[in-house]
């Protein structure tokens, strides 16, 4: 990167595709993105607040931020493990699972929501066997979370998988040689340096399961105060033509949405900064 | 999709092919290295395969005649087509939007840089419904703009051309995403000497630029088309449901799902999953492909010397 800073730059073009890309990037997004701003602005205070604070709305905002911390934290825990082995073990299938760990990003999420219904109902393939143990997993909260976890599972593990891969294994073995156990390389050599990487996995996970539509609806039964996310309030509320309190809602989530997207942002800058020390 | 930052991943992949020696000090007991194996194996299973399984299982519990009328049926095949069309508008539209971005941010230094690179993946952290929102908003009867082409007898919400905005919106950033580091990693020396040479702007673009970033081009048009046909939660806000008229694949599947059909949703649900799994390989052969090696090699000599 330093070395394209002082030359003279002889390539052509820059008016031209800087100047397409800010138009279509105003055209496509930011002027859409204005719009929910200026509508705020047409709301009083008592109708902003009576949208964005009743007890259904609150209800709501329980529900998505704790099922998304649920979903983001079980992929943590899973994806860590999912991209340790990946890149430090050898197993038959490998490339396989390398491969499908992709699979939430590419499976539209309108599939995910009909297909993890099926298996996790009463009926499902395991929701059969959960039912007698009294775990309702779909039309519950845990359903939710079970949808979270699967959409936000490739942001966790292809967060990791690249800083573990050029983890330099010289440390490891400067430590096993100095002694340490495999343990103690683990929490006090390996562990450290992942952290960025496993936080930053973790808040993209979070903003994904946050904003979740597609394959929460099916499974979540969409009761009111029980299992309705905030985006599926959203959408009620925009089916019943109530722009006002669509518009409030959706800008308390584009605000949390904007303060986790400046939050991964620093976090990347972090872990870079860690990477190159 | 964040990609590993080109230089590195060969880097790592370099030293393991050096063959170099197991190293006993860095190597997991065998019954944590089997733990683990065994804990990620359920893990998948339960939440990536399973799925993909019960999809065509179900799918083709009613036989495979009921599986094909589901897929053949009108309505089927009128969201089929709605979906490839948005497909065709929004994906080109966004690759060149993609290649004009690239080429500004990883070849020209700017002041804003930053704050480009921040804006363009602000549809990644917005919630679907929110992004279809946008439109209604902007473009529905009751706004300003959305009158005005009400008064002219031009539909967008609830129509046709809503479903392709909200799709681009959310596929925006895709293409661009992927095209930026590559763009970065494959270096501007070519272009320059292209340049130097008398090459005019289109003759180095076509020769020098786009061979070199072919496989990444491709790739990012194949995940934003993924995307685009996938898009449930924007298209669903500015579609209006009109049966048979505004539904796309994902769209009739709901459709489909509360009416009880669940075999003919699964079925049409199946040609999904079956273009996720082609994307999926088509990821696998493309990444690798994206940043040419002799360059990165190049790049990593250049790491090494500094």
């Amino acid at each position: 990167m330093a070395t394209r800073t002082k030359r003279k730059n002889v390539l052509p073009g820059f008016g031209l595709t800087l100047g397409f890309t800010l138009a279509y990037l105003g055209i496509v997004v930011l002027i859409p993105i204005s719009t929910i701003f200026f509508k705020t602005f047409t709301l009083t205070w008592p109708q902003f607040w009576a949208a964005v604070a009743s007890p259904r709305t609150v209800a709501a905002y329980k529900l998505s931020f704790g099922a998304s911390v649920a979903g983001a934290s079980i992929n943590s825990v899973f994806g860590f493990i999912v991209a340790w082995s990946l890149v430090r073990y050898e197993f038959p299938g490998k490339t396989l699972i390398d491969v499908m760990v992709d699979l939430p990003f590419a499976l539209p999420t309108s599939v995910a929501g009909i297909t993890l219904t099926a298996i996790y109902a009463g009926n499902g393939w395991i929701g059969q066997y959960l039912a007698p143990l009294g775990i309702k997993v779909a039309y519950a909260p845990l359903g939710v979370v079970v949808a979270l976890t699967f959409v936000g599972l490739p942001f966790v593990v292809r967060t990791i998988q690249p800083v573990l891969e050029d983890l330099d294994q010289e440390y490891e073995e400067a430590a096993a040689t100095l002694g340490a156990s495999r343990l103690q390389t683990f929490v006090l050599v390996i562990a450290p340096a992942l952290i960025p990487a496993l936080l930053t996995g973790f808040a993209l996970a979070f903003a994904r399961a946050l904003g979740e539509y597609g394959s929460v609806v099916f499974i979540s039964g969409n009761m009111p105060m029980h299992t309705e996310v905030v985006p599926l309030l959203i959408m009620s509320k925009l089916e019943q033509f109530d722009y006002a309190g669509a518009t409030a809602i959706a800008v308390v989530m584009l605000t949390a949405s904007f303060a986790i997207l400046l939050g991964i942002n620093m976090l990347q800058r972090w872990s870079s900064r860690r990477l190159a020390a | 999709m964040e990609q590993p930052p080109a230089g590195g991943l060969t880097f790592a992949m370099a030293s393991q092919s050096e063959g170099a020696p197991k190293r006993p000090g860095t190597a997991d007991p065998p019954w944590v290295r089997r733990t683990l194996i065994a804990i990620m194996l359920v893990f998948l299973l339960l939440f990536l395969f399973l799925p993909v399984i019960a999809v065509f299982a179900e799918a083709l519990k009613n036989g495979i005649a009921a599986y094909i009328a589901a897929i053949v049926d009108p309505e089927a095949l009128a969201a089929i087509r709605l979906t490839l069309m948005t497909a065709a508008i929004a994906v080109p539209l966004n690759v060149t939007f993609g290649v004009a971005a690239s080429w500004a941010i990883a070849r020209f230094d700017f002041p804003g840089k930053q704050l480009l690179l921040t804006l363009i993946d602000i549809p990644f952290s917005v919630s679907p419904v929110i992004a279809g929102m946008l439109f209604v908003l902007l473009l529905g009867v009751r706004a300003p703009l959305g009158g005005w082409l009400a008064d002219h007898n031009i539909r967008i919400i609830f129509a046709e051309p809503g479903i392709v905005l909200a799709t681009i919106f959310v596929t925006f950033p895709l293409a661009a995403r992927e095209l930026i580091p590559i763009m970065q990693a494959v270096g501007s020396e070519e272009e320059e000497a292209a340049v130097v040479l008398g090459a005019g702007g289109w003759q180095m673009f076509f020769r020098v630029t786009l061979p070199n970033v072919k496989w990444g081009l491709l790739y990012g048009m194949v995940l934003c088309n993924a995307r685009a046909m996938g898009e449930f939660g924007a298209v669903s806000v500015v579609s209006g449901h009109i049966r048979g008229h505004t539904n796309t694949m994902p769209l009739y599947v709901e459709i489909l799902y509360n009416d009880y059909q669940f075999a003919a949703a699964f079925a049409v649900s199946s040609l999904l999953t079956l273009l996720a799994i082609a994307t999926l390989i088509a990821k696998y052969f493309l990444e690798r492909r994206a940043v040419p090696v002799k360059r990165e090699q190049d790049d990593m000599a250049a790491k090494i010397a500094a």
